[in-house]
């Protein structure tokens, strides 16, 4: 098989990252258009709980996982409850202002913790080797991440398709006003969604560690690319944030891969054209 | 009766525009540098540089409504524009100037056409992918701009032929001290006009204008291109001053700074930003000391304070204070 | 001089199956008083959106004078006279009343450009902008800010706004909306002083100001319009009487 395929399929585990990473910002961003600069500090919480519960305390690999999980939505619960709930309705530049300055103090906390170096985990050896198939290489990790993504996306869209809770969640993003109306908690449905889609961000940090490394930085960085794929597959879309995410993903990859002299700004011009063509993103409302 | 009725408005805006005792008093102020703290005469003229930066986001943002999280591309533009001319033998300052300020217009003018036509989430993320477009653009470019270890061999001529750029600062502060006095005259003035007016009407109900009949893209169009001249202006007098020029000109922590200086001095007063960078600077020079990392927990905390208690920044906070003793006296 | 001030022909707008304007013909002679009432969700906001253009139509056309704007911009269509006030109040909540209206007035004699004149050198535009005002009796707050008004002022503020732009032809979406009948007093007035080189066509829930100002009634129900004609005729017609008016409502009225 041609190069090719081997790029695409790196664009997709890569993609598949993304999307953990940013599913979670994209449905709380359309129920609630709270605009969470600060989701991927819960991401790059998810992936030090990891390495630290596996340097520090030798958990396995996959054991740190469900932890990671919890870690980021615990944290995500604390900060909505204490500060995110009292700017639902303030101006974006508010709410802007308001989580950079948690993202600001993540990074040095994390910074002051851990060191500003990349982190390093073991993980077990079967996990970090390769097979190939086709005269190309796949490396066993990143299947793994292809696998886990798919299966979480499955759960996603099953709970939001077939579920009350999902109908709800549909429901909350539509119309918020007239979901009230009907009598759905939107407040608590609003408090579960985010954890939910906070700890998905933080199973993406961990998961995120032996693809892109962990430092401090990951909070910032990470969230540009975010904020590229919740814009740019609109808000609320479960959908949008996989085809944008896929699409990022591949891109990226290729980009880097065949023009690395402009590979690194090339999704920023896309992110701009397909802005200017949809403003409120590919499947977003209105 | 007409005639008595009508002085009555006039009268009433004329005593608005009029310059206050603490506005003279604050650029009186500016000049206490060269007599109390002449040793600090070179981070005087770094924050007059990034006051007018701050100025400059400050009739976008907050006179209009504009939230841009790349303004810095157009500091960084004028800054190697006037940097690469000096490099090239061009080296009399007020050229620099002039050159930065037309180069990062224009740019401002091509990329005003997108910024104009949109809102909310859609215009953070552009103006945010202008600033990383321009970032990394840079970046490549090393051949032109020096890549990662940024200009070399700038020397900047003395200003007027007369005025040398000396080693404590005396030049540099007054140069760039007036630089942003004549430019806040000019802001000054543009918000005291009908433009001005207009600006604020985008900035309260960008919906009513064009019922109204009032053309917001051109208006809007106008005004982030005076915003991005200003900023490359910015940007030439910090190669000018520091004969040095890094990529760090236009990156986003320069964005985000002054953003945060900008709302930490209070947006849509125009000293708003002066106040802030003041602020900024004079404390992270204070605690210069401190890693940079831990310099960035403060700085969130404060944005959170601010946000959460002083949502006008220091100059609403400062006129919330004198209203209350005006009501209470 | 043309026979009608506004005209509409065949104006459809559909939201997937909801069916919003269907067929709407209008032709408003210049001059004279509209008022359009029907049911809530009958679709009479929308057709304000609409002929303003905030809304595209999915066919049909819309006629200002002699001159088809089906294709003009919103704000185009204010430079040529047509002009709307809103239900609820869209103002400038930190700017002047006085600033709010000569704002209009520079916007409209494009002057809002200009960027290095003071203000106050144009002293026209604020003499016109307090003119308006004080017709409006909002003269005494004038300099207070927007926010800071009586709701029924706030109204008036929007009625003063609307004419800044000089229209030909005025809609008013429900200009009596939620104001106390203590300060309705004003707003009559204002409406009732409107000129007769406007041609106006108001939204209105409240049959009072109905039938005090309208020498032409339209009764729209379910996006289509179901009958045209004078106050009298409106109110003796069994169609309306069943679908919108109620019946102890029309018993006090006729």
């Amino acid at each position: 098989m041609p190069p090719v395929f081997g790029v695409l399929f790196d664009g997709l585990a890569y993609g598949m990252l993304l999307f953990l990473l940013s599913v979670g910002l994209s449905v709380t961003l359309g129920m609630m258009n709270f605009v969470n600069l600060a989701h991927c500090s819960f991401a790059m919480l998810g992936g030090y709980v990891t390495v630290t519960l596996m340097n520090a305390f030798g958990w396995p690999f996959f054991a740190t996982l469900p932890a990671a999980f919890i870690a980021a939505a615990l944290a995500s619960v604390v900060l909505e409850r204490l500060f995110f709930r009292r700017f639902y309705n303030a101006t974006e530049l508010e709410q802007c202002l308001l989580t950079i300055g948690i993202v600001f103090i993540s990074i040095a906390s994390a910074a002051y913790i851990f060191g500003t170096i990349n982190q390093p985990v073991q993980l077990p050896a079967y996990l970090r080797s390769s097979i190939t198939y086709a005269g190309l290489n796949f490396t066993i990790y990143r299947l793994f991440l292809v696998g886990v993504a798919l299966l979480i996306t499955i759960l996603l869209v099953f709970t939001i398709e077939k579920t009350r809770f999902g109908a709800q969640v549909r429901a909350a993003v539509n119309n918020q006003r007239m979901a009230r109306g009907l009598g759905i908690n939107v407040d608590g449905l609003f408090a579960i969604t985010f954890a939910l889609g906070s700890g998905l961000a933080g199973l993406g940090g961990a998961l995120a560690i032996e693809l892109v490394g962990l430092d401090p930085s990951f909070a910032l960085t990470y969230l540009i690319y975010v904020l590229i794929v919740v814009s740019v597959g609109g808000l609320g879309s479960i959908s949008g944030s996989f085809a944008a995410a896929m699409l990022l993903g591949v891109s990226d990859v290729a980009g880097k891969y065949y023009v690395p002299a402009i590979g690194a700004f090339l999704i920023y011009l896309v992110m701009i054209a397909l802005l200017m063509w949809r403003p409120t993103g590919i499947f977003g409302r209105r | 009766m007409s005639t008595q009725a009508i002085a009555g408005p006039v009268q009433h805006l004329q005593a608005q525009f009029r310059w206050r005792w603490s506005e003279i008093a604050f650029w009186l102020a500016t000049l206490l540098p060269f007599v109390l703290t002449p040793s600090y005469l070179v981070l005087a003229s770094q924050i007059a540089i990034t006051a007018l930066f701050a100025l400059s986001l400050d009739l976008i943002l907050g006179f209009c409504g504009i939230v841009s999280l790349g303004h810095a591309a157009y500091f960084g533009i004028g800054a190697y524009t006037s940097g690469l001319l000096s490099t090239r033998g061009w080296g009399d300052p007020i050229i620099g100037v002039i050159a930065a300020g037309l180069t990062a217009g224009l740019f401002g003018y091509v990329t005003s056409f997108i910024v104009a036509r949109f809102r909310h989430l859609a215009l953070i993320m552009i103006t945010l992918g202008i600033g990383l477009v321009v970032q990394e653009a840079a970046n490549s470019a090393g051949w032109l701009t020096g890549g990662f270890d940024g200009l070399q061999g700038i020397h900047t001529l003395p200003v007027f032929g007369m005025f040398r750029f000396d080693l404590y600062g005396y030049t540099a502060y007054g140069y760039s001290l007036a630089g942003l006095f004549l430019i806040f005259l000019v802001a000054r003035r543009i918000i005291h006009s009908p433009f001005g007016l207009a600006l604020r009407g985008i900035r309260e109900n960008s919906a009513r204008m064009p019922a109204i009949g009032a053309p917001i893209h051109a208006h809007i169009q106008t005004i982030y291109t005076i915003a991005a001249v200003i900023a490359g202006i910015a940007g030439a007098l910090l190669a000018q001053t520091t004969e040095t020029v890094s990529l760090e000109a236009l990156g986003f922590q320069r964005s985000a700074d002054v953003l945060v200086m900008l709302i930490l001095g209070g947006t849509g007063r125009l000293y708003g930003g002066l106040i802030g960078a003041a602020v900024y600077m004079v404390a992270r020079d204070q605690f210069s000391g401190l890693n940079p990392q831990y310099w960035y927990f403060w700085i969130g905390l404060l944005l959170i304070a601010v946000v959460m208690l002083l949502p006008n920044g220091l100059l609403g906070g400062l006129s919330l204070l004198a209203r209350r003793i005006r009501t209470a006296s | 001089m043309s026979e009608t001030a506004l005209a509409t022909r065949g104006l459809n707008k559909s939201f997937g199956s909801l069916v919003v304007a269907a067929d709407i013909e209008l032709a408003l002679p210049p001059g004279v008083r509209y008022a359009l009432i029907g049911p809530n969700g009958a679709g009479k906001t929308t057709l304000i959106n609409l002929i303003t253009g905030m809304l595209e139509p999915d066919a049909g056309r819309i006629i200002l004078g002699e001159e088809d704007i089906t294709a003009l911009p919103p704000e185009q269509r204010v430079r040529r006279g047509l002009v709307r006030t809103y239900q609820i109040n869209s103002l400038f909540a930190h700017l002047t009343a006085l600033e709010s209206v000569t704002l209009a007035v520079c916007e409209r004699r494009r002057v809002a450009q200009n960027w290095w004149r003071q203000l106050t050198a144009y002293r026209d535009e604020i003499d016109e902008a307090y003119g308006i005002l004080s017709a409006l009796t909002l003269a005494p707050v004038c300099h207070r800010l927007t926010r800071e008004l009586a709701y029924g002022q706030q109204r008036l503020l929007e009625i003063a706004l609307a004419l800044a732009t000089r229209p030909k032809v005025l809609l008013l979406d429900e200009p009596a909306a939620g104001v106390p009948r203590e300060e309705s007093r004003e707003l009559f007035a204002a409406i009732a002083g409107l000129s007769h080189d406007i041609t106006v066509l108001f939204i209105e829930h409240d049959m009072d100001l109905v039938f005090r100002f309208a020498s032409r009634i339209i009764v729209m129900v379910g996006g289509r319009i179901l009958l045209e004609g004078t106050p009298a005729e409106i109110a003796t017609d069994p169609q309306v009487r069943a679908v919108y008016l109620g019946k102890s409502r029309h018993e006090a009225v006729s």
